[in-house]
């Protein structure tokens, strides 16, 4: 197990570095001057332009620049956003619990609903049940978030008026920021009713963002529980007299469950991406949101420092899910 | 009474060209004390028939039987949650491939202790030192150290001494083994053989032994069935099957044997037997 996690950890510093020189390149790969935004409609003369280029460092060769970035990162210093001039870490630290308490809601949902959607549809398989779910699942997992997202806003907020359009509180309520995760706070503040606001918001942009996942993981549960229902060891639960729900809820699913689990983990970095496009639906202030606007103003710190935590978070969750892997599967642990 | 009354069971299943028999009506019987071998080759209908008599093949599956009794009681009306009180505890079975017939992602142990625990009710501590018993009784060394090890970390002659202490946990009256050394290699074979008929003496249940190793079936069975396409074709006790076999088919193949074989090529049935008469033949 220890040789497993050490194997695991390795992993992770080749990939920080790729991910060091994407998130690096990508910025300035993007066409447009981030001076010449910064300066906006008011113009700027060529001396101020070359002076401020000079101050911010960005006429110097790439190669210094990235060095000086990857340099800066090991003392913790992700650089100042060029708009707020705030520390980069610092905003995303402030925005990130509401990206986190999104993205949570939003997989659990995925996985709560998936998984015995694929289950039952392996069971059934062939039946009504299962030829509908996984329609459903293929519409799903086909539909743009956008556009999906701005149907339930019509038909939820709009339509039927009972569901907020944006925001992750109604503006009734006050209390200080205590945590970020809006769900405690606004539990931990007493006042009556702030919860269930928190929550009524926080129903649509998390079903918006678990949509894809739960189809992958649906689809995934299903086509892994059929593989491991003609299993020997099946045959064998059986044989012994177990109850169905024994064979199929103990036996076959932690069996099923090792790649659907590997599936949930690649659904992870998916939900970040969704959670750009959603939170921008949904006025969310989260990560997603704020990446957007800092690629518009072409704020290089804040977007190769977003990039680059946002992909550390990535790494890590997926580095939980390799060692639940291993908790799953004792040939994995056992190797 | 018999242990295990069969008679004219017959099981097909519905395929995409029509529907396919693959049992056609057999009778069989099994005494207390009695080995039965069903033979027969690959497709046969030997496993079928007693995954049907066991409830164990899935729901596509049509069984029919005039007669189909374990113990005195009706398996063909029993409803499932009766049967599966039955199953496991008074039936048990072992299969062909014993690594992949243990569950991966649980310990030997909680395999053994799960039978111990929904058939016999034993707590915790007693399911453990239980399971330590039967372990030692199938000859497994180390029995403690041994109940928390995953079946990957076991051969396949100890995955299968497993599968038999899962099998006798709960002291069946019968035990089928579908093909229980198949799948091992020589002396593990023999092994498993001696051990399977030294708990069938010493616990008095009844086995029926599916095997296509005429080798198995003189050495283990007191009662031979053989079987071609879904069909018995004689059944007769093994001296007699072996001295003096009364159907062309059970000659054939006592004569398709390696040891016969001349040049490079094995003898198969076909070279004994005109394969296409027998396709309606059958005794019950």
């Amino acid at each position: 197990m220890i040789r497993f996690l050490l194997g695991r950890f390795a992993y992770l510093v080749p990939t920080f570095i790729g991910i060091t020189i994407v998130a690096f390149g990508f910025v300035r790969l993007l066409p447009g001057d981030p001076v010449l935004l910064m300066a906006g409609e008011r113009g700027i003369s060529p001396e101020r332009h070359a002076q401020l280029t000079e101050q911010l460092g960005y006429d110097r060769p790439i190669w210094v620049q990235y060095f000086e970035f990857v340099g800066n990162l090991f003392q913790g210093d992700f650089g100042n956003s060029l708009s707020t001039k705030k520390p980069v870490l610092d905003e995303f630290l402030t925005l990130f619990p509401a990206t986190i308490e999104l993205g949570l809601i939003a997989i659990l949902i995925a996985t709560l609903v998936g998984i015995p959607l694929g289950v039952f549809a392996a069971i059934k398989r062939g039946s009504v049940f299962d030829q509908v779910s996984m329609g459903a699942a293929l519409v799903g997992y086909s539909m743009p978030i956008f556009w999906w997202g701005l149907l339930l806003i019509i038909f939820f907020s709009g339509i039927l008026g009972w569901t907020p359009v944006s925001g992750r509180i109604d503006l009734l309520y006050f209390f200080p920021n205590g945590t970020g995760f809006m769900l405690w706070d606004s539990l931990a503040s007493g006042q009556s009713g702030a919860f269930t606001s928190a929550v009524r918001h926080l129903i649509l942009p998390s079903i918006v963002l678990a949509t894809i996942p739960m189809a992958v993981i649906a689809r995934q549960s299903r086509s892994a529980m059929l593989e491991v229902l003609s299993e020997d060891y099946v045959r064998t639960a059986r044989a012994k007299g177990m109850s169905p729900f024994r064979v199929v809820g103990i036996h076959a699913l932690r069996n099923a469950l090792i790649p659907v689990i590997t599936t949930i983990g690649l659904q992870i970095g998916v939900l970040m991406a969704g959670a750009i496009l959603t939170e921008t639906i949904f006025s969310w202030p989260g990560i997603g949101k704020w990446m957007i606007d800092s690629i518009s103003r072409r704020d290089y710190p804040s977007v190769q420092g977003g990039l680059l935590l946002m992909a550390g978070v990535v790494m890590i969750v997926n580095l939980i899910v390799d060692l639940l892997y291993g908790v799953i599967n004792p040939r994995i642990r056992h190797k | 009474m018999a242990l295990l009354e069969i008679r004219n069971l017959t099981v097909s299943f519905e395929t995409s060209t029509g529907l396919f028999h693959a049992v056609k009506g057999i009778d069989l019987s099994v005494q207390e004390r009695e080995v039965l071998a069903v033979v027969g080759e690959s497709g046969s209908g030997k496993s079928v028939a007693m995954l049907a008599s066991m409830g164990l093949l899935p729901k596509t599956a049509k069984i029919t039987a005039d007669v189909m009794t374990f113990n005195g009681r009706d398996l063909l009306t029993m409803p499932d949650t009766e049967r599966r009180k039955i199953i496991g505890r008074d039936i048990s079975m072992i299969f062909q491939e014993p690594i992949a017939s243990l569950n991966p992602c649980f310990t030997v142990g909680y395999q053994i202790e799960e039978v111990l625990r929904s058939h016999l009710g034993l707590n915790r501590a007693d399911c453990r030192k239980r399971a330590v018993e039967l372990f030692g009784a199938v000859g497994i060394p180390d029995p403690e150290k041994r109940l928390d090890s995953y079946p990957h970390q076991m051969s396949g002659g100890q995955c299968q001494r497993v599968m038999i202490a899962i099998a006798i946990a709960c002291k069946p009256k019968l035990l089928i083994a579908d093909e229980p050394t198949t799948a091992l290699d020589v002396t593990i074979q023999k092994q498993i053989l001696d051990l399977l008929m030294s708990l069938q003496e010493e616990t008095g249940m009844g086995m029926i032994m599916i095997t296509h190793d005429m080798g198995v079936v003189a050495e283990t069975a007191d009662r031979v069935a053989v079987m071609y396409k879904g069909r018995k074709m004689e059944e007769a006790d093994v001296v007699t099957l072996f001295d003096n076999p009364s159907h062309s088919y059970t000659k054939a193949l006592l004569s398709a044997l390696p040891e016969l074989a001349t040049g490079d090529r094995l003898p198969t049935v076909s070279d004994f037997v005109d394969t296409a008469s027998l396709q309606t033949e059958g005794a019950r």
